[in-house]
């Protein structure tokens, strides 16, 4: 198969970068998005030239590393699939392909197509744990889970982290990343214990990284690779809501002992 | 002078960890606080200790090479985690895990270090759960178990098609919580290219910011390597791409020596190679075969009308199918290890039975299961597989039985370590995959999630206070002292070579051949003209990478080219080491198949007499031949015998 590639060149952060045109060519259907760019890269250096530097590590589809626009859409036309996962066969022979990093400004771009999403980490070291010691645990069985809440939290737990969620949303809005950690834990007993103080921390601590908010569009359960349903969202909001009511009776409680 | 004793302690087996702990030295927290630990390596292994230290009161550093701790691979672990916890009731308990640990690892690990981790084995569950971590449960609320790849029991517990990533989560978020605390300090987007030795301890690290291209001086107490395994010397395998050996190889070099190089695990469930830019291999979880059989054709005629796709496996007669496993291992039949089902895979293909365009495929069929259970039952176990599978090959497998092929996916050698984790190196601790303690010559399932976390939530911090607790009168580490400038410039000389070669050949080049080499002789099956041949070859492959490669890009900035070059060099050179160690062990054991010793019904053949030992390798320079050492193995509880799953 033959491509015509429109990707996005930017030397660091601070170059301003533009889309150059490539060829890709000779390129076998059954090559995933990736060992297309390979096949490019090594072109690129048998010119002499800078190869196109891009996310990837795992390329079977659940580390979250990868992170392109492919033709104006995260990881790309299909559903429920990342950019590692996706193959040239989805794509028309002599197509003109355009490639981009994630474009939101709590993920800036450190080069070519690959941003920094640290922030991510931020929101997660604002209490998206459990705070258990190794160490002193009861039994694994000694609090059963019933089966439907252990196989919700799993759903949301599925989420990889990659930010596709907040590359396709209008308002570059985290709520999915955030309501699905929030609902995974909860979900669970283990992690009720905390859930009032961590959903106010987290969500905060998201507002604080310069995410948007949401406007329900839903364009991030589309475009999610592990399509976490965006009633994660609307979990987050209830547990956030009655978080602060909560926050509020325990300070007149206080405040009237 | 190598020592080579394990030092565990004398007591009788079921007892030397209680013991250990009993008689442990201790760190009191005051004088924690004044104690750096540096962590290479963010996955189980990595992720749990960071954790557990951070939370014991340590100065942390914790590195990695990915943009976040929660990438490391991990992450892509499918099928489960073991526990004797006997939940199931049907008969399991710490001492068959740990039976089925040294039987399945071909009597080739040492059993002081297996026997805790059988024992330690129900704690890492109680602890994953009082996390959140969401695995699978039945109708009464309590945990599922499955059995899984060699064993008789169900001790697997698992969540769906992704243990691996939800146990990840589980030690990230533990180490997220430690980042916060500021008990952990994280440098992602590095690589750790150096270990710096101080009058013969680990003192700290060289690493490479691989955004800025900076060579950073990182010193602590102790330095732990959870680096994960070297499968990728083989270009293509189960391991992520930025997979690498490098940290251990610096420590190799620093003078830790390394075991069992030769011992790599080749997993029978893959999805086959498809062509020559093919970057990487896909498992498909082991826990397919508890429910997929195994097959075939039995005749060249089929298997030649099945590769022109004038028919479909589906209408080729149940009579004209070859079970292969079920027919030559009756009592385990698709449930064989791992090391045997990937030998009768090759077997049956290099006979000329191979499915698929390239001949180098078996049939994995579910029919037998969907008509007895239905499909929904099978797509609640394995939906997520089916949907990996069929995104990447374009076949339904509720429709037609997948393909699929052994791929490297695990590296049981590593890393010589002691009883309490330490390298031969003191201060310098290897845990998880990188070291190559538990699993002998073949992992079992579900094994190496188990062995990464009790190294790392449970045995490390304490063995590790063992050790600082004669540290606690020694001021910080200064990363001015001169041997942190030698290891520096040593850094900084290596890459300005690697960059200024300026051949014509990409390194991406060199790493595929040096996979054909490894697969072609150091793979599935070897023997001794064949290695003697890859010597040569990788002889050539090392000057050749030295005069010829080319790198673009500069040395102050994000160069993927000149991360690859630095790994792929140590690959070329482990390569070397690994088809020294396969040469030397003149038996087949475990993932370790030599030809010429085999039973007359080709089955391996074990040699205890001269081979019952583990081979560490010390490095003696560059250019210099490595030596090999032995540390003797003794089986006082289990009795090694020839393994038999007929």
């Amino acid at each position: 198969m033959i491509f015509t590639l429109k990707i996005w060149r930017q030397k660091n952060a601070s170059d301003k970068g533009g889309l150059v045109t490539y060829k890709a060519e000779d390129i076998s259907p059954d090559s995933s998005f990736f060992e297309m760019l390979d096949q490019l890269n090594q072109q690129l250096i048998a010119k002499g030239e800078d190869p196109v530097a891009f996310d990837h590590d795992c390329r079977e589809g659940i580390c979250g590393t990868c992170s392109l626009y492919i033709n104006g859409r995260p990881h790309g036309p299909l559903k429920g699939t990342t950019t590692c996962q996706l193959h040239m066969r989805s794509f028309r022979n002599g197509e003109t392909i355009y490639v981009e990093p994630w474009r939101c400004g709590a993920f800036p771009v450190i080069k070519d197509l690959i941003v920094d999403r640290s922030a991510f980490d931020t929101i997660i070291q604002a209490g998206g744990y459990v705070s258990v010691n190794s160490g002193g645990i009861p039994d694994a069985n000694t609090i059963p889970v019933p089966k439907l809440d252990a196989d919700t939290a799993f759903d949301a737990a599925a989420c990889i982290g990659c930010g596709a969620c907040v590359a396709s949303c209008p308002n570059a809005s985290a709520m999915l990343f955030v309501g699905a950690k929030v609902s995974h834990l909860a979900l669970l007993p283990q992690g009720r214990v905390e859930a009032e103080h961590r959903v106010q921390k987290m969500v905060a601590t998201m507002d604080s990284l310069g995410f948007g908010n949401c406007s329900n569009t839903y364009a991030c359960e589309a475009e999610c690779p592990k399509e976490i349903a965006v009633t994660n969202i609307a979990r987050m909001n209830r547990e956030f809501l009655a978080a602060k009511i909560f926050a509020e009776k325990e300070k007149q409680i206080s405040f009237t002992l | 002078m190598i020592n080579l004793n394990a030092g565990a302690p004398k007591a009788p087996l079921a007892e030397q960890w209680s013991s250990y702990k009993a008689n442990c030295r201790l760190v009191n927290p005051n004088n924690k606080r004044k104690l750096d630990i540096i962590v290479v390596g963010t996955g189980l292994a990595g992720a749990s200790a960071a954790a557990t230290l951070g939370q014991l009161g340590y100065n942390v550093k914790s590195f990695c090479y990915q943009d976040t701790p929660r990438r490391a691979h991990s992450i892509a672990a499918q099928g489960g985690i073991n526990a004797a916890k006997n939940y199931q009731n049907d008969g399991d308990n710490v001492f068959r895990l740990f039976y089925d640990t040294i039987k399945g690892g071909d009597y080739r690990a040492r059993e002081s270090n297996v026997y805790r981790l059988a024992s330690i084995s129900p704690e890492i569950i109680d602890l994953c759960v009082a996390q959140g971590v969401p695995f699978a449960r039945e109708y009464g609320g309590l945990l599922a178990n499955r059995s899984f790849g060699g064993t008789q029991v169900s001790r697997t517990f698992y969540a769906r098609g992704q243990t691996g990533q939800q146990l990840l989560i589980g030690a990230y978020s533990a180490l997220s919580r430690q980042i916060a605390a500021g008990s952990v300090k994280l440098y992602n987007r590095r690589d750790v290219l150096d270990i710096v030795i101080i009058d013969g301890k680990a003192r700290g690290v060289i690493a490479r910011n691989l955004v800025t291209g900076e060579i950073e001086r990182h010193s602590a107490h102790a330095v732990v390597l959870a680096s994960g395994g070297y499968g990728n010397v083989f270009y293509l395998s189960t391991n992520a791409m930025g997979s690498n050996v490098t940290p251990a190889w610096s420590a190799y070099k620093k003078g830790a020596v390394f075991a069992n190089p030769c011992f790599t695990q080749i997993h029978p469930t893959c999805i086959p190679v498809h062509g020559e830019f093919q970057s990487k291999l896909t498992l498909m979880s082991e826990s397919l075969r508890n429910d997929g059989r195994i097959w075939v054709p039995k005749e060249k005629e089929d298997v030649e009308l099945l590769r022109q796709k004038k028919i479909t496996p589906e209408q080729i007669h149940e009579s004209k199918r070859d079970y292969y496993l079920e027919r030559r291992y009756p009592a385990f039949g698709n449930l064989v290890p791992r090391d045997v089902a990937s030998r009768a895979a090759k077997e049956r293909c290099d006979e000329g039975y191979g499915v698929g365009s390239s001949g180098r495929a078996v049939f994995l069929d579910f029919s037998d299961s969907i008509n007895r259970l239905g499909a929904e039952a099978i797509s609640a176990r394995y939906g997520n597989l089916f949907q990996m599978y069929e995104r990447i090959v374009d076949d339904n497998p509720y429709q037609t039985p997948m393909m699929i092929y052994p791929a490297v996916h695990y590296t049981m050698g590593g890393l010589w370590v002691d009883y309490e984790l330490m390298t031969t190196v003191p201060g310098l601790y290897s845990i998880g995959e990188c070291n190559f303690s538990d699993h002998g010559a073949n992992r079992l399932g579900a094994s190496a999630l188990m062995q990464g976390l009790a190294d790392g939530y449970f045995v490390l911090p304490y063995t590790i206070s063992a050790y600082l607790s004669n540290e606690i009168h020694t001021p910080p580490i200064q990363t001015t002292l001169p041997e942190f400038h030698t290891a520096v410039h040593g850094v900084a000389d290596r890459l300005n070579q690697l960059k200024e070669t300026k051949g014509k050949t990409s390194v991406d080049h060199f790493h595929k051949s040096l996979g054909k080499i490894m697969w072609e002789y150091c793979g599935m099956s070897r023997n001794e003209a064949g290695l003697q041949k890859a010597l040569g070859l990788i002889g050539d492959l090392k000057t050749e990478f030295t005069s010829d490669v080319s790198i673009p890009g500069g040395m102050k900035e994000y160069n993927p080219e000149l991360e690859k070059a630095w790994r792929v060099q140590d690959f070329i050179e482990l390569g070397d080491l690994m088809v020294r160690d396969a040469l030397e062990r003149k038996e087949s054991c475990g993932g370790h198949f030599r030809e010429e010793s085999q039973t007359p019904d080709g089955e391996a053949l074990r040699n205890d007499e001269e081979f019952a030992h583990v081979a560490a390798w010390e490095f003696k320079g560059n250019g210099a031949a490595p030596e090999r050492h032995r540390e003797e193995l003794r089986f006082d509880t289990v009795k090694p015998s020839q393994r038999s799953y007929k």
